[in-house]
This record gives structure tokens, sequence and C-alpha cells, in this order.
């Protein structure tokens, strides 16, 4: 964590210069000083608690390790596809769409409501596959749709307004989304139900029965199940459901990727990002192109509630909240703005709010305190994000 | 723009030393007109994840008091008295809000209430300060009582009792010796951690792990992987049923704690927990007061009544204790209230005073009697565990013994 949190700092010097003025210039911004001691601080915690728990006869085990960082990995998936949808909007409308978690929370809540619907018809047994893909397909398509009424009803009115009033609006939405789940919903947490995704029965010979002399098996569980594996002399106890949130979020990035980078709504994209009045004058529709954005994001967001919802079950109106916040930190030390940014922000802070406590040796409840330090930190070396805000200079 | 937003500063202060000054005149006496209504005051958590359902049931309970009396009679004439329910989000800055919410309200004659140890704590002083009366049917963190609020009763018993007999419990029937602890940052979570970490040390068991969780988190695995490493039997948790669910079933799923036994207290009793934790919540451990044996058909009657009236089950383990709370402050009222020209007049010191002192007063919780600190409940733990399905059965009974001791007495089958 510390030498990642450094990194910027070495490099952030142009180039040509030597390693001594870089260290000059480093320590003459006060700020960045007391970063250097706070990180100092850290590492010597770090150290210090590694040593204490050798000494006390339980060292801190590698399997250990790397099963918490398989948590954070999952958890930080999560955070990243949020993430990209506050990036998203950031990088066109230079607005933060506070109400963005509860288009989270909308995505894992109505798809509660069609896995609910596939246990009750059976359907989620009988072929689980196209069950969760309902699911995921319902819990996209209910986040899309309160995203572009998010847009149509409280922001394409104030495009025009300074930047505070869309900012303040999206706080009373993000509100009123809650209070209008409530009260339709209830306050009630609802729980989604226990899935088993048994897949290649050929390739993993697990769970399985002698019928009539043959060996049938049922494969493995990727969303329920658990399985001791054997990793380069470590015996490591994993679930699935950790690899495939990870694989599918990594997926889910790689086409916005494509679709940003390689199509035509993605060029018009970039190019209301850079200059919204001369993209105009080119002859791209802005609100067609904005509204995208708003879908992309909140495509990605659906799909992260109901992936969450998953493997943590609980929904309620104020699921999205702490996710939100997260993620939102997570788009910012990845730098606002930035795509890339937004991925590796959140995923870096998965695995050090996940591993934090457990290397320093501090209470879990401290977690966000870390999590929002790490932010500051980030942000006296690095103002505008580890990837910076790519249009920054071109905007100013 | 400096000066406009001074201005407006000026006058907010104002506003608020009005707001103040009003709530100081109304601190005296409650007077309610002969056609007015008697406005008892109710403050639990009527929204939030896994804590509605306990707060609904604490309104319940007292709905059913008031079904059963709807009316004080002073003087010979009968008041009708209604209710009054707000949330307390079972936190503090609820605690607060709801506190100056009641005490601008002159009307209000006292508080079933607050629900949770953390809104009881905020609420307190602010009741204080307006000669407020509240009787709390569910905060039972420890140091309420010893904290010198004027306004603070609890028909329930303190944590400082139901967590020792949880120690006494695991280290004498389930035969444990090593317990880890995992409270949620409230005033009723870490209470009641520190009474069990304190009572289980000095019976000679050892807390190996200690750790805290932050409400509304969902991702407790890495701090799971820390307290197995520490190779607890038990994991002891104070906190509610949102984070005791994700807890479980991290536990049992995500990190090697399958054989580790789970245990908390009347935060996960009921209410959303076994829905919460599904097949997970099998084998986890509660606890709450419970009402004395010798009302049983009066409680049992009155579960029946609920059930029938409300459509469900009990949703939380309060709604007894609420029905209690209710009933002292009515009887305090007839205590105290004078009738002059068919206007009541409810002097709140009086009230207080009369509050505090309550001595035998026969509720279903059992006896209640009030020793002028705020505890007036001298009920017995029950401790239940999950089955499969969700429901509860009754392991052991903890009651009072001489000398401040504890019997812990494991039930038969």
């Amino acid at each position: 964590m510390a030498s990642t949190a450094s990194q910027p700092a070495t490099t952030s010097g142009g180039d040509g210069v030597s390693l001594a003025q870089r260290i000059i210039k480093l320590l003459r911004n006060p700020l960045q000083v007391a970063g250097l001691v706070i990180v100092i601080f850290l590492v010597w915690t770090i150290i210090q608690n590694l040593t204490g728990l050798a000494a006390a006869g339980r060292p801190l085990s590698v399997e250990r390790i790397i099963r918490v960082i398989i948590f954070g990995l999952a958890q930080g998936s999560i955070y990243a596809l949020i993430a990209l949808g506050y990036t998203l909007v950031y990088g066109i409308l230079s607005m933060i769409n506070f109400a963005h978690s509860e288009v989270f929370m909308s995505g894992a809540y109505i798809g509660f409501f069609a896995i609910h619907w596939a246990e009750q018809s059976g359907l989620l047994y009988s072929n689980t596959a196209l069950a969760l893909l309902i699911t995921v397909t319902v819990g996209m398509a209910a986040a899309v749709t309160i995203a572009v009424l998010l847009e149509r009803i409280a922001y394409r009115p104030l495009r025009g307004a300074p930047r505070l009033v869309p900012l303040i609006t999206a706080i009373g939405a993000s509100i009123a989304l809650q209070q209008i789940f409530l009260r339709l919903f209830g306050s009630a947490t609802r729980v989604y139900p226990e899935v088993n995704f048994y897949v290649l029965p050929q390739l993993f010979r697990l769970e399985c029965e002698t019928i009539d002399g043959a060996e049938i098996c049922k494969g493995m569980d990727l969303i329920n199940g658990r399985y001791d594996v054997q990793l380069l002399g470590m015996e490591l106890q994993l679930r699935p459901i950790f690899f495939v949130v990870f694989f599918l979020a990594v997926l889910m990035m790689a086409i916005l990727w494509y679709i940003v980078r390689r199509t035509k709504i993605g060029k018009a994209m970039r190019a209301v990002a850079e200059d919204r009045k001369t993209a105009s004058l080119m002859g791209i529709n802005v609100d067609r192109v904005i509204v995208s954005t708003f879908i992309l994001g909140a495509a990605l967001a659906g799909a992260a509630g109901v992936l969450f919802a998953l493997y943590n079950t609980q929904v309620s109106p104020f699921m999205g909240f702490t996710p939100g916040i997260k993620a939102f930190t997570a788009a910012v030390i990845g730098g606002i703005g930035n795509i890339p940014g937004a991925m590796f922000g959140g995923l870096f802070l998965g695995v050090t709010e996940s591993l934090a406590p457990t290397l320093l040796g501090m209470s879990s409840q401290l977690e966000d305190v870390i999590v929002f330090g790490l932010l500051i930190l980030v942000l006296i070396f690095r103002p505008t994000g580890i990837f910076g805000e790519v249009l920054s200079e071109k905007k100013a | 723009m400096v000066r406009r937003l001074l201005v407006v500063f000026v006058l907010l202060l104002i506003a608020a030393l009005g707001v103040t000054a009003y709530a100081q005149d109304a601190a005296p006496s409650v007077t309610v007109t002969a056609d007015g209504q008697v406005v008892i005051g109710l403050a639990a958590a009527l929204s939030g994840e896994g804590l509605a359902p306990f707060g609904e049931d604490i309104q319940r309970g007292a709905e059913l008091a008031l079904e059963d009396r709807p009316t004080v009679t002073v003087g010979g004439i009968e008041f009708p008295v209604s209710l009054d329910p707000q949330d307390d989000q079972c936190s503090a800055e609820g605690g607060q809000a709801i506190a100056n919410r009641f005490v601008s309200d002159a009307s209000v004659v006292a508080i079933v209430g607050p629900m949770c140890s953390s809104a009881c704590r905020a609420a307190a002083p602010i009741l204080d300060e307006a000669g407020y009366s509240s009787v709390s049917p569910s905060c039972t963190a420890p140091d309420l009582s010893t904290s010198e609020f004027s306004s603070f009763n609890r028909a329930v018993v303190s944590d400082a009792f139901q967590g020792r007999v949880a120690a006494q419990f695991i280290f004498d029937v389930l035969g444990l010796t090593s317990i880890a602890t995992i409270h949620d940052g409230s005033a009723y979570g870490e209470g009641l951690v520190n009474v069990v970490t304190a009572s289980f040390e000095a019976l000679g068991g050892s807390v190996v792990a200690a750790d805290a969780v932050n409400v509304g988190d969902t991702d407790f695995r890495g701090l799971l992987e820390d307290i197995v490493a520490a190779e607890p039997e038990l994991i002891y948790f104070g906190g509610f049923a949102a984070e005791g669910a994700r807890l479980v079933q991290q536990l049992k799923n995500d990190v090697d704690g399958g054989e580790i036994v789970f245990m908390g207290a009347d935060g996960i009793k009921g209410g959303e927990f076994p829905g919460l934790a599904g097949a997970d919540a099998e084998g986890v451990y509660t606890s709450s007061s419970i009402p004395s044996d010798a009302n049983k058909e009066a409680v049992d009657a009155l579960l029946a009544r609920y059930t029938e009236k409300y459509g469900i089950e009990p949703t939380g383990p309060f709604q007894v204790n609420s029905y209690d709370a209710t009933n002292m402050i009515l009887d305090a009222i007839e205590a105290v209230g004078v009738v002059t020209d068919g206007t009541l007049t409810v002097d709140r010191a009086a009230l207080s005073e009369y509050l505090r002192s309550i001595e035998g007063f026969e509720g279903l919780t059992g006896t209640l009697n009030c020793d002028g600190t705020g505890e007036c409940s001298a009920a017995d733990i029950g401790i239940d565990i999950y089955a499969a399905d969700g429901s509860l059965s009754t392991v052991a009974v903890g009651s009072p013994g001489d000398d401040n001791s504890i019997v812990v007495t494991a039930s038969e089958g």
C-alpha cells in the first residue's frame, strides 16, 4: 500500500530532473511532508504488527493474506463497476451524480423480484442459467430506466445552470429515490434465495453420486460452492463466486472500453466530453449522447447490484449508500473522469479495505478511516487522482 | 452576500434561542382540557435495515396496552389517551431529533422509548433539561442507569445482568473457555460486549480476539479471517440483525469458521434475523429478558391477541416490556394528576419522581421496583437457540441469586 501511494510522488517530477531535485521539491510542500510521515508511520505499524504476531507464535500466513486479497478483489470489482458510472457522467457533464448509488440499489432491488419470481416458479432450479440471466437483465433494465428518468426529470432541465445546482439536485434525487423505494416496498430487508449453479460436470468432478454403477457429477457450484484448492503447495479454501464477480466485472469493463474507444457513439461521447458546444456544431446530438452515457453507467451499476446481492444476499432501500460512497472515493482515487482510473481505484480500494485491518492489526471498525485516509493521502501527492483527469489540461 | 448570510445566521440564532426558551417554559406541567387527550410519545426505530420489525413490535405492545386501558381516570373524570409514535432510527442523531421534537410539543406527557441505547443516551440529556420522563422498553446499555439521567427509566433488564448471564452460560453450560467478541460500535453492542468480556475473564475464560464492525458495512470476511486465526470456540456478537446475519453467513460460508459457535443477544432475537441469515441461523444462540413464569397465562393471552390483531407473530422480543412501560406511565399519570374545573394538570417533576420510585408494580414481565436510578426490572434472562427453520427454543434461564450471584439453569431436553 505504501509503495503504491508514494510511487506517484516520485514520478510526478518532470523529465530530466534529478532525484535529489525531486526530493527537494517534494519536501517544500508541507502537506506532502505530512503525507510522507503518515506513509512511513503506516509502514512502521505494519512491520511492528507482523513482527509482533510472529513473536506471539501466530504469524500471518500467506494463505490468509491471499484469501483476504480475494475477498477484497470481489468487493473491489463491485466498487469499480459503480465507480465507472460516476466517472462516465463526470467526464461528460462535470457533475457528480450522487443518485448513482440508488441506481445501484434499484438494480439489486428490482433484480430481487425477478429472482424471487424464478424461485417461486421453479425456473431457478430447473434452468438456473436462464433464471440468473433474467435476473441480471431485469436488474440492468431497472437501473437503466431509473437513470434515464433521473436524467430526464432531474438533470436535463438544469443543463445550463451553475455546477452546484445539479449537484444538490443529485443529492435530493438520491434521498427521493431511497424514500420512494422505502414507501413502495417497505423497510424490511429482502433476501436473495440460495442459488446452486453447477457448471462443467465433465471438468470438475465434484458432488458426485453413483447411480446404477455410473458416476454422475453435478460439477462446480459457481455461486454457493466452497472448495479446497491446492495451489503452489498452499491449501486454500475458495469460493468460485468471488472469481465470477471479478471476471464478470473485468469483462464488462472491457466491453465498456470497447464501446468508448471503438464505436461511433463512443467517439461522440469523447467529443462531447472534450467540448460540448463544438461537438454539437459538428452535428452530434448532445442530449442523446448524454442519455447514452447515463445508460452505460446504469447498466454497469445494475449488474453490479445483482452480483453484489448474489453473494451478500441482503437488499434494502438503504443498501446503496455505503458502496456508493466507497465507489465515489474509488473514482476520485483513480482520477475522476478517467475510465481506467475508476477500474483501478475500485480494485485498489477493495483490496486495501480488506487487507489493511489485517496488516495493521487494527479494528475493522477503522476500515473507513483507512479508506478515506487513503483518499486524502492520494490527493496530497496526486491532486487529480492516480491516473489524473485526462481532460483537465484541455479544458483549462 | 456575506452580509446576507450573516443576517440569516443571526435570524437562525434568534429562532434557536426562541425554541429553547419555549421548551424551558413548557417544562413544569402539562394540562389537558376536559375534551382533550393525554398524549404519550413513543420513540422506536420504525425504519431501517433489520430494525423496523423491533420498533413496530414495541409500538404494537404499547397499542395493546392502550387497547386495554384507553383512558386514564383522574378525579372521577376519564381522559382518553393517544399514542404519538415517532422514528428514533436507532441512532444517536435520531434520539436527539426525537427528543427535541417531543420537548417542543408541550402536550406530550411522557415517552415510551427510545428503542436503542444510542438513542436513549442522546435523548436523555434533552429530556432531562425539559423535565420530561421516559420509560424505555429496550434500552439495555449498563451505563444508562449510572449516568444520573433524571428522565431515564427502563422496563427491561440491564445488560450488566444480561452480559453476566451470557458469560456464565458460555463458561458453565456450554463449557467453552476461549471466545472472541465483535460489536457494532453502538452503545448497546459495545456496552454488552464489555460486560461479557469482563465477566468471562472473571470466570477464568479468555477472550482471544476482539473487534468491531461498522453498521451498514457488508464485507466482514477479512475481519472474520483474523478472528478465525485466533481460534476461538465461540464468537459473541453485540449488535443487531443485519450485521449479525452477515457475520453468521460469512463465518459459515466464506471463511473456515463452520465449527465456531455464534452467540448474540436481544439484538438478534426474533425479528428479521432468521430470515436474513437463512439456514445459517441454525445453532446461533440469543438471549433476552423474559416475562416471569407466574404471568405465563397473561403473557400468552397478550401474544395471542397480538397475533390476531396484526396478523403476524411478534416480530421482536420487547412487546411485553413495551406493554409494561406504557402501563407504568398511565399509572403514574393517574397517581400524580390533579383535576381542577375539569382540566387535568400533570406536574412533570412529580411524574418523574413517581416513575423513579415505583414499588411493586405488577407488570407482565414481573414485579417492577424502580431503585431511583432508572433501573426497574429484575426479570430473568432466557437463552435460546435457533433451529434450521428459524424457530427458537429455550436452552437456559439465568436468574439473580443471593449475594449478587447468578444462577443459570439449563433447560430440560
